[in-house]
């Protein structure tokens, strides 16, 4: 109804993350927040107001011992192909507009008034109460690339699109093409972390990348599909229990059934 | 000792009472004004909004206070466009209402976002695709309007009339003022329904989210409708309350009761709509997102019970009150039917405000709650006590009502 049209593009970058390999250890929790520069709260008691770009959920299949069973489930951006955050702003801080199809954040443009928060399902997009401080001494651990953000404007995961601009660089550099990136030269800081390589990182719509598969398998999933966003993360798991965990089925329907509306 | 400056013939309370009322004012303004300056320094962080609640008390009060001015723009179409001359009686004070909103509505905007500094990019840099973006520009402009539409009314002040100049000034700015009610007329639909339609854009937010018209969603149509059945009504109770506090008659009931039919028409057709909706939304779209109504409430706190206070004690039952013609008669009925219909406004705004992003949408996520905090209640305090600042200050020095005079001889 926003009236906003969508691109389409050559390269969707994406991910599929395992939950069956996922053991919910936080490296890629912690790894982004080092790559991106987010500095450490003075009091991050109140869960509701930390800066969790990627943020990790416990899945429980809600039974009673012995049959109890818990998973683990890495929340970055979807990304998604069809952004609920994009059109509802007002100043265009954010767009989907780039070869790739990441969802940007433009923090010197934004102005703070949380609608696209407001908007998107997934609490992905994450506001600055205060100003960033690190601690004596941190400030010489901080990634040159990435700018860190005043208080007052949102900011979210975007697939650490420093590294892609390095990747293109490097492809430039080695006389390749910067738009057919190789498997592997352009991964996420949680990507690279993960140490049971429960994500998989890649271009979703290049068939010798395995993101591409993995995310046609039968145990395939995406967030709420049902509202049509469209993520480009997908999730796997072999346990139904954990699918059903990834949509609503309380009026009916079947795992990854299409939303009726447009 | 300011009686030099009483609209012609009337009286007023002695200056002793009205500062002593102006300092009981003063301190609802200067708390506000401390909390909004310490708001400025530390940022929005001292507020009871978080991640999860990035919209919350301001933005329902935004949205609450800007359909309750909502009187402005209809009683002046209704008076200048379609020459209903009864409203001339309280058309003045609706214009004043709706400046009071409309600023007020300004200011909470400004503290709410987290760069005030960047308030100005909505109009540097607009999304043309964001209902928000039309939001932001068609407050400001009618606010303009409104502020010029106000502004003869200021001229029309006993000793400031008597100097030819300004005399002339107004004396002309009334005979244009259909065009500016026209201005207004289109600016306000727009506005009232793009704060709808912000709400009914928002895809995955299924509580909110609507089909629609066109780039329209439903919600941008009822926001309007929702506004024009409540706007009128608010204005013969703020006029009314006036009579209380001042112990005078200054619009008669006949002029009330019109405004009293005219909101009834329009929430009648409202709700109806309204009803309509619901129940599409509960039947129909609800269950494509894999969700039921039940889900969409939870507890006491964000229980059904908002919704059928908002819909039918709120909103069925003022509207059969203020139609019926027997009810709407009775002063009593028609004060109680317009304070029932306002807070169904104010309640349906807070809905689509807050309960929209309260619900938990992934399976394996919780409810959460929230409750504004001290500096948003304050602020919130600030925007009503300047209201009362502004009428008290315009009751007391401008002629607002042309039947005052006779009615109190």
């Amino acid at each position: 109804m926003s009236g906003h049209a969508f691109k389409e593009f050559k390269i969707n970058w994406g991910m599929v993350i395992d939950l069956d390999k996922c053991t919910g250890c936080g490296a890629c929790m912690t790894a982004c927040q080092v790559e991106n520069n987010i500095a450490p709260m003075v009091d991050a008691s109140n869960k509701m107001r930390t800066l969790s770009w990627m943020l990790v959920f416990e899945l429980s299949n809600g039974k009673p011992a012995p049959e109890a069973e818990v998973a683990y489930l890495p929340r970055p951006c979807m990304q998604c192909g069809h952004p609920a955050c994009v059109p509802v702003c007002p100043v265009v801080a954010t767009d989907k507009n780039e070869e790739g199809g990441i969802v940007s954040q433009i923090y010197p443009r934004c102005i703070g008034c949380r609608y696209c928060m407001a908007a998107c399902p997934y609490h992905a997009r994450y506001f600055n109460w205060e100003d960033p401080i690190f601690p004596k001494g941190m400030e010489k651990a901080l990634s040159p690339d990435t700018s860190t953000r005043p208080r007052g404007v949102v900011e979210k995961c975007n697939f650490c699109h420093t590294r892609l601009m390095h990747a293109k660089d490097k492809a430039r550099q080695d006389g390749g093409d910067p738009e057919a990136l190789a498997e592997g030269a352009y991964i996420p800081a949680c990507v690279e972390v993960c140490p049971t390589g429960a994500i998989t990182f890649g271009d979703l719509k290049n068939p010798e990348h395995k993101v591409h598969q993995l995310s046609k398998s039968k145990n395939a999933f995406r967030l709420l599909e049902k509202l049509g966003l469209k993520p480009q993360v997908y999730y796997m798991s072999n346990r139904e229990w954990v699918r059903k965990l990834g949509d609503n089925y309380a009026a009916g329907g079947k795992p990854g059934a299409e939303k009726k509306h447009s | 000792m300011d009686r030099a400056l009483f609209p012609e013939g009337l009286e007023r309370c002695s200056f002793g009472k009205f500062a002593l009322w102006l300092l009981f004012i003063t301190v609802f303004l200067l708390y506000g004004l401390y909390a909004m300056i310490v708001i400025f320094a530390k940022g929005i962080v001292v507020t009871g909004l978080d991640n999860y609640f990035g919209f919350g008390l301001w933005i329902t009060v935004d949205l609450a206070i800007i359909a309750l001015g909502a009187g402005a723009f209809f009683t002046g179409f209704l008076r200048y466009l379609l020459k209903i001359d009864q409203l001339a009686n309280i058309i003045n004070l609706a214009v004043i209402v709706g400046f009071i909103c409309y600023s007020g509505a300004m200011l909470v905007l400004c503290m709410d976002i987290g760069q005030p500094i960047r308030c100005w990019f909505g109009y540097w840099h607009p999304n043309v695709h964001s209902m928000l973006t039309e939001v932001i520009f068609c407050i400001t402009c009618y606010c303009i309007v409104l502020v010029i539409e106000y502004v003869p009314i200021i001229l029309e002040q006993k000793q400031l009339y008597r100097i030819p100049f300004i005399h002339h000034l107004a004396h002309n700015m009334h005979l244009n003022m259909a065009l500016f009610a026209g201005i207004g007329a289109f600016l306000s639909t727009f506005h009232q329904g793009s704060l709808g339609g912000m709400y009914g854009v928002l895809a995955g937010r299924p509580y909110a989210f609507r089909e629609g018209f066109f780039i329209w969603p439903w919600t941008f149509f009822l926001f309007v409708l929702s506004a024009v059945g409540c706007g009128p009504i608010f204005t013969v109770l703020i006029a009314t309350l006036m009579e209380k506090l001042t112990g005078r008659k200054l619009v008669d009931y006949k002029t009330k009761a019109l405004m009293g039919k005219i909101a009834g028409t329009m929430l009648t057709v409202y709700i109806f709509f309204k009803l309509i909706d619901t129940w599409a939304w509960a039947h129909d779209y609800l269950p494509t997102t894999g969700l039921t109504f039940d889900q969409m409430f939870y507890g006491v706190i964000y229980g059904k019970w908002l919704m059928f206070t908002e819909i039918i004690l709120c909103g069925l039952v003022p509207a059969i009150m203020l139609i019926t013609p027997s009810i709407r008669n009775n002063p009593k009925m028609l004060y109680t039917a317009g304070i029932l219909d306002c807070i169904g406004i104010c309640l349906n705004r807070y809905l689509f405000t807050v309960q929209t992003i309260a619900i938990p949408l992934l399976p394996f996520d919780k409810w959460q709650t929230y409750a504004p905090n001290w500096a948003e209640w304050a602020t919130t305090g600030l925007i009503v006590a300047y209201g009362f600042l502004v009428l008290s200050l315009s009751y007391r020095y401008l002629p607002i009502f042309p039947q005052e005079r006779a009615m109190n001889k």
